[in-house]
């Protein structure tokens, strides 16, 4: 599949926002937080949650109608994900606003723990848009769901930890420990997903695709000479090296060297921004190798233009 | 049962002619749905939106090959796994007669339901920003103003060779389902159970086999070739008539 950036900022900025938010809550929960700084912390979860949103418009053909996206939520998980994002958001803000305004304890606490519900349920439907899809067999894994909730959590975590470093020192240690944990057992899974797909056999070959019982089918035309719609979607269309080395930045980046930061460095403001812009870039090489990874059925009818 | 119309495409007589392309493209960029886009038709690389393509293989390994000229349009699933996916339903399957349609005015162009079909039926319309796919030429087949013969999609139409036949597959008794029936109909892709209703005809030689008795004359019982010694003529003849 072609990485479409929209896409990327999409899944790992609401990402990060949802994780954001489920950090700043765990962390008031067990040491109760000082209300100023959940205020700014919530007010980042919000701008990292729009920014993702605003960023998902880029990918559609017809924004000004993506409000008909709600419609189908019985059947598509992207109907749901379009939902469940703006009651995520308005509780978030809610949640915000209750705590400034000295709302109740028990209404505040409620909209953190459906807060923190929807960030779990937003995390499922983003990865079941494509841990659904049956033929794409490199997505097609409980692990997805997995991956997208651990990774999401990580970034959320190292952003709470700078956020800590620069407005609540005391909390600045606790939250890195917790990304170097979450981080570490996100980045087990990724691996663990990255093995399995190492193995997986196309379902699909050229003899079910076109039905005729041969192991030796070359395809000659495909129909245009230009490529098409087919040819530009369904392909990353980059050179083995690039493929390489956004692996390597997956490998690396993503958990790997912003923990060594980590370990090396403290938990100081100044380590904690390069740990996040290293694991955010590790992260965006993570997503961009996600899609080309996967080889979707249709690219069997499209390996020959003539 | 419900209606189920669909294709029935004989990969034993398509010749790869083009014209279920080109009359395909006529016929749907000309209708109120709006034109199919093309981008350098007569230039560098041109591209362009198109329901129908033909596509062509080489199977086998010389000398022993054949070529396979594969006509590729939307299959008509009758579990088609673009629907469900659709977040805005602009994307259905008509209950009345199967046909899988895109409502254009609802579409967002996310492409979702282009990831979701494993056949690459469908494309984004790159000008209008809107999926598009086969409609089996849904403003044609049910147009009552045409003469009935006339209510059949362009492609069926513009074929030369008749390799592609329109009916109802829900029907036993229907042109199609004899087709499939009788002559091996085959769905494409079957491992991921979409249940396409367009169904291919294969490639059918027809072979005389030869037994090695069949090389020599049965009625010879002395075994010998050649001309049989002349009758006396005083012999009856055959008839009787040409004794001589």
């Amino acid at each position: 599949m072609r990485p479409a950036w929209s896409v990327l900022f999409f899944t790992t900025l609401a990402g990060a926002g949802q994780g954001l938010f489920l950090a700043l809550v765990a962390g008031d929960f067990v040491f109760g937080l000082p209300t100023p700084w959940l205020l700014a912390g919530a007010g980042a979860c919000l701008a990292l949650t729009f920014a993702g949103l605003v960023s998902s418009t880029f990918h559609l053909g017809h924004p000004e109608r993506g409000w008909r996206a709600a419609a189908r939520w019985r059947t598509s998980w992207l109907s749901r994900e379009v939902i469940v994002l703006p009651v995520f958001l308005a509780c978030v803000f809610f949640w915000a606003l209750g705590l400034w305004l000295g709302w109740p304890e028990r209404l505040v606490t409620g909209l953190a723990l459906l807060g923190a519900l929807l960030a779990l349920l937003l995390y499922v439907c983003t990865a079941m848009i494509y841990a659904c899809l049956p033929f794409l067999q490199e997505w097609r894994t409980p692990l997805t769901v997995c991956n997208y909730t651990a990774l999401g959590l990580t970034t959320g975590t190292y952003a709470a930890a700078l956020l800590a470093a620069l407005g609540h020192p005391p909390m600045a240690t606790g939250y890195a420990s917790a990304a170097l944990v979450v981080g570490t057992l996100a980045y087990l899974g990724r691996l663990a997903s990255l093995l399995r797909n190492a193995r997986l056999r196309p379902k699909s070959t050229l003899a079910t695709a076109i039905g005729v019982k041969h192991p030796k089918i070359v395809q000659i035309a495909q129909g245009s000479m230009g490529g098409s719609f087919n040819t530009r979607e369904f392909f990353h269309g980059r050179p083995r090296e690039v493929v390489r080395a956004y692996r390597l930045a997956l490998l690396w980046l993503l958990q790997p060297v912003p923990a060594l930061l980590l370990l090396v460095g403290g938990a100081s403001a100044g380590v904690l921004v390069a740990a996040l812009l290293l694991h955010y870039a590790g992260l965006l090489a993570e997503r961009w190798y996600f899609f080309a990874e996967a080889r979707h059925p249709q690219n069997v009818y499209y390996q020959a233009i003539a | 049962m419900s209606k189920q119309l669909a294709l029935v495409i004989d990969l034993n007589v398509c010749v790869g002619c083009h014209a279920c392309v080109t009359s395909c493209k006529e016929w749907n960029t000309s209708g109120e749905a709006g034109f199919l886009s093309d981008d350098n038709p007569y230039g560098r690389d041109p591209t362009g939106t198109f329901f129908n393509r033909v596509q062509t293989f080489e199977v086998g390994e010389f000398p022993d090959t054949e070529t396979v000229h594969f006509p590729k349009s939307c299959l008509h699933c009758e579990d088609p796994p673009c629907v469900p996916v659709c977040p805005t339903g602009a994307s259905y399957k008509r209950a009345e007669d199967g046909i899988v349609l895109v409502d254009y005015d609802k579409c967002i162009g996310c492409k979702y339901c282009s990831w979701a079909c494993p056949y690459g039926a469908r494309e984004l319309d790159e000008h209008q920003k809107v999926m598009k796919k086969c409609t089996l030429c849904v403003d044609r087949i049910t147009d009552t103003s045409l003469a009935e013969r006339d209510r059949k999609p362009a492609c069926v139409l513009a074929c030369p060779t008749s390799a592609r036949l329109f009916g109802d597959i829900h029907d036993p008794a229907s042109e199609v389902s004899v087709a499939i029936r009788e002559n091996g109909g085959y769905p494409l892709m079957p491992e991921w159970g979409t249940h396409p209703a367009n169904h291919y005809l294969p490639r059918r030689k027809t072979r005389r086999p030869l037994h090695a008795d069949e090389l020599v004359r049965h009625d010879n019982p002395l075994k010998v070739d050649g001309k049989l010694p002349r009758p006396a003529t005083s012999e009856p003849s055959l008839d009787d008539v040409t004794s001589w």
